[in-house]
């Protein structure tokens, strides 16, 4: 009976893998993987399923994993677009082409019961190099300082650790969190915390302060007013499959760029 | 028996291929951790804590006692909850209780780690930081959710080693008038001792080893936590938050924290096999 | 002043007692604070609707078909050639240093931290054989995975047969092939398979070794090269990233559910094994 079992199991087996791997394999060729910057990740996300919807037959699938992240799966192969929410280093902008899709605010932000409502450069500097260990040092309520940080790959870490700190490196007890939004659940839920993270992103639930006098806003981005802001990239390397350059240019549109303003990002163009 | 020939050539073909496969795995991060091991230096790589990537600096210091102070705490947690649950499973329970009691330990074992991550996160990690202080994300956070996560297998292993002990052992000890508890601690507790260290070092393997739960509440900085209040980076969360964009020297980085705990896992393995086979568990009566 | 053997055994009992109340409990909270938030959330249309907006709205369908290709397809491949392993080392080779060496190696391999598999997997599956972030090198990953544990569970299922039977069974003119099958592995069946149902449970909570195997994408997998989101880290991303609470919760109960049948099926199996070898 065993072998009965076994006998009729296995080229069972055999044909739904074949059915399933071989039959199908045509539609992956249509697929555009979009990996990279998790700032960019919910933006492309939406994108991509407004582009399903109206294109049938094109399929645009996006992931996260962090902007250098998406650089490394251009190069690998692993994507047909990586997303980066920084500038392109020299030595990437070599091997990579960007294409700008939008820019977006890196703002700071602390708990709502923080009294502040803005800070200076010099000041964020302290906060988050460890210098400033106590808010009364800069105005606030008395009580201890806890810098929320990205990991290495985000662009949003690079871009405020190049907009911000400069040559001050981020203190080594900074709890370091992988994504906008688990920043975004550590300072709502810890008065003594603050962060940095995509503008976009913020929501209502967090304060965003201001930096050197200016709002955090879509609109100060744009004017250059508010000045830690930072490029949202769709990177390429070498030729572009016409699917892949389909949905840039969807991106680029009118309509794409529409989308992306209404969802609280600055227009590329 | 020609036929029973080419089914052992089958079936010798079929384990070879698992077996290989597995030695790939291990031949593969070995050859790409290892090579870095040696570059930077063993000292370096293990004794210190600077652990940054984009300046080439890789030392992962901090990360093993990060690894070690979780374990460490887990285990305090997941021996004396996991032993105490065996010890009630089969020398004070019921049988009709203990086999309702004994699945339900098991199903412990079954809930994902993202969801333990999780319900830490949201109920431990916020009592830890208004009632003791500090970001609540901590070692002891790490801790108490491991342990949780390590019981089952130390009450599981506990259990079974407590059941070899042979029926006479206990009948003799109490027909000598000592009480349950004198029983189970005079005799019971040190016949099973050495599947009982097992059932402990296995533990420990589980814990060294989780990754998800940890990452969500522990809090990763880049530093030693001195206390358990304090945040602390695992050496496989580590692996979890840069392995999606390490490239070169940063990835065999990441590979030899992975030979660092292949190594560890190896070492616990071969101390469990070295206690269980030095008090062989005497075999009684059936 | 010392406490009497019965002061002291009754404060032990008590202690003992509040230790597994404690576990109990904390199970208990576990699963009642996820079913809790998730249940009134976990409607049909959840279970068959694809998401929308990121996991905002809308169900988790091709999560499930994802979870159940990943894993399933994992299982499915390391099962017949963990059984088949282990039918080779207890009936086929004399116990010795070789069969010692590779049991140890099993133990080790069982115990290596699933995010190792993940790093492996892709960086082996997933960049250098080319398959990408797709269903199958996630499956493949979580084969390797559970591969070991196949093999030592199934091992002991099948030692544990009393060698009285494979005498009985040479002893009527049986060659060994027909010895295994027809007696060794029927007796050891419901172990064997107390130890794949229980691989299969591991395989959907998984999220380590799958995150950057089969991806995340959100969309239906349509083919073992589909990139696909598991159960867990579907649950995993919605938590963390705060997109949507409710729908969080309405994901971990689905998963929660999964298991407690899944145990629940092991469960019954071991017992009719218990009673087999008995």
């Amino acid at each position: 009976m065993l072998r009965s079992m076994l006998r009729s199991l296995v080229p069972g087996t055999v044909a739904a893998v074949v059915l399933l791997g071989g039959g199908c394999a045509r539609t992956t060729e249509h697929v555009v993987n979009v990996l990279g910057s998790t700032s960019i990740q919910p933006f492309a996300e939406f994108l991509a399923e407004q582009y399903n919807k109206k294109n049938a037959g094109r399929q645009v699938e996006v992931q996260g994993g962090g902007s250098t992240a998406g650089l490394q799966a251009v190069t690998n192969g692993l994507a047909d677009i990586g997303t980066c929410s920084r500038a392109l280093k020299a030595d990437e902008a070599q091997q990579f082409t960007p294409t700008l899709i939008a820019r977006d605010g890196v703002a700071i932000v602390v708990n709502p019961a923080n009294p502040l409502n803005g800070l200076t450069t010099e000041q964020l500097r302290g906060l988050f190099s460890g210098r400033i260990t106590n808010w009364r040092e800069v105005g606030g309520k008395d009580g201890p300082v806890r810098p929320i940080t990205r990991e290495e790959g985000s662009g949003t870490r690079e871009s405020f650790v190049n907009l911000v700190m400069g040559k001050e490196r981020i203190s080594p007890g900074a709890l370091t969190q992988e994504s906008n939004g688990a920043v975004k659940e550590l300072v709502r839920g810890d008065p003594a915390a603050v962060g940095y993270m995509s503008l976009g992103l913020v929501g209502k639930e967090l304060k965003a302060v201001s930096v050197d006098g200016a709002e955090p806003t879509a609109g100060n981005v744009l004017a250059g007013t508010y000045k830690v802001a930072r490029p949202f990239l769709f990177v390429t390397r070498g030729p572009v499959r016409p699917e892949a350059q389909a949905f840039i240019d969807f991106v680029l549109s009118p309509e794409g760029q529409k989308i992306l303003e209404t969802e609280g990002l600055v227009r590329a163009k | 028996m020609k036929q029973d020939k080419a089914i052992s050539v089958v079936l010798l073909l079929v384990a070879l291929s698992a077996i290989s496969g597995l030695a790939l795995i291990t031949v593969f991060i070995f050859k790409e951790g290892l090579p870095i091991i040696l570059r930077v230096g063993g000292r370096e790589f293990f004794l210190s804590s600077d652990w940054e990537p984009s300046a080439g600096h890789f030392g992962i210091f901090f990360m093993i006692v990060g690894s070690l102070a979780v374990t460490a705490g887990a285990m305090v947690i997941g021996t004396i909850f996991g032993l105490g649950v065996a010890i009630v499973l089969t020398q004070f329970c019921p049988a009709g209780l203990a086999a309702v009691l004994k699945p339900a330990i098991e199903l412990l074992a079954g809930i994902p780690s993202v969801v333990y991550g999780f319900v830490g996160v949201v109920t431990l990690v916020p009592l830890i930081r208004t009632y003791l202080g500090g970001p609540g994300l901590s070692v002891l956070a790490s801790s108490i959710v491991l342990g949780i996560m390590v019981l089952p297998t130390v009450t599981s292993i506990s259990t079974d080693a407590l059941q070899a002990v042979p029926r006479p052992y206990w009948e003799g000890s109490i027909a000598l008038g000592a009480t349950q508890w004198q029983t189970t601690h005079m005799v019971m507790l040190k016949a099973a001792r050495s599947g009982i260290v097992t059932a402990a070092i296995l533990g420990m393997g589980r814990a060294i080893g989780e990754t998800m739960a940890v990452i969500m509440v522990a809090g990763n900085p880049r530093q030693i936590p001195h206390s358990i209040l304090d945040p602390v980076r695992t050496l496989t969360s580590n692996i979890a938050l840069e392995m999606a964009y390490a490239s070169g020297d940063h990835r065999q980085a990441l590979f030899a924290t992975g030979v660092t705990l292949f190594v560890i896992i190896m070492l616990l393995n071969t101390v469990a096999l070295v206690v269980s086979r030095r008090h062989a568990p005497r075999r009684g009566a059936r | 002043m010392k406490p009497s053997p019965a002061a002291l055994q009754r404060l032990v009992v008590v202690a003992l007692w509040t230790l597994t109340a404690t576990t109990i409990g904390v199970l208990l909270f576990i699963i009642a604070y996820i079913l809790a938030h998730g249940l009134p959330h976990l409607t049909w249309g959840f279970l068959t609707q694809s998401p929308e907006y990121m996991g905002r709205k809308g169900g988790v369908f091709p999560m499930i078909v994802g979870t159940l290709m990943v894993a399933g397809l994992a299982v499915l491949i390391a099962a017949p050639i963990g059984v088949a392993t282990a039918i080779y080392l207890t009936e086929y080779t004399r116990e010795g240093k070789r069969t010692a060496v590779i049991r140890f190696g099993a133990d080790c391999l069982a115990g290596i931290p699933s995010i190792i598999f993940g790093l492996f997997g892709f960086v082996f599956f997933a960049i250098t054989l080319g398959l990408g972030l797709s269903v199958l090198s996630g499956a493949l990953t979580l084969t390797l995975m559970v591969l070991p544990t196949i093999v030592r569970t199934s091992e002991e299922a099948l030692r544990a047969v009393p060698s009285a039977y494979r005498e009985v069974s040479y002893g009527l003119g049986s060659t060994r092939w027909q010895m295994v099958t027809n007696v060794v592995l029927r007796s050891a069946l419901p172990g064997i398979c107390t130890g794949v149902v229980l691989s299969l449970g591991r395989s959907i909570s998984e999220t380590a070794a799958v995150m950057l195997t089969a991806g995340s994408a959100l969309r239906l997998p349509h083919s073992l090269f589909d990139s696909s989101r598991t159960l867990a880290l579907h649950f995993y991303i919605l938590s963390r990233e705060g997109i949507s609470m409710p729908n969080a919760y309405a994901t971990a109960s689905v998963l929660i559910i999964a298991i407690l049948g899944l145990n629940l099926l092991a469960y019954w199996l071991m017992r009719r094994f218990v009673a087999k070898v008995k």
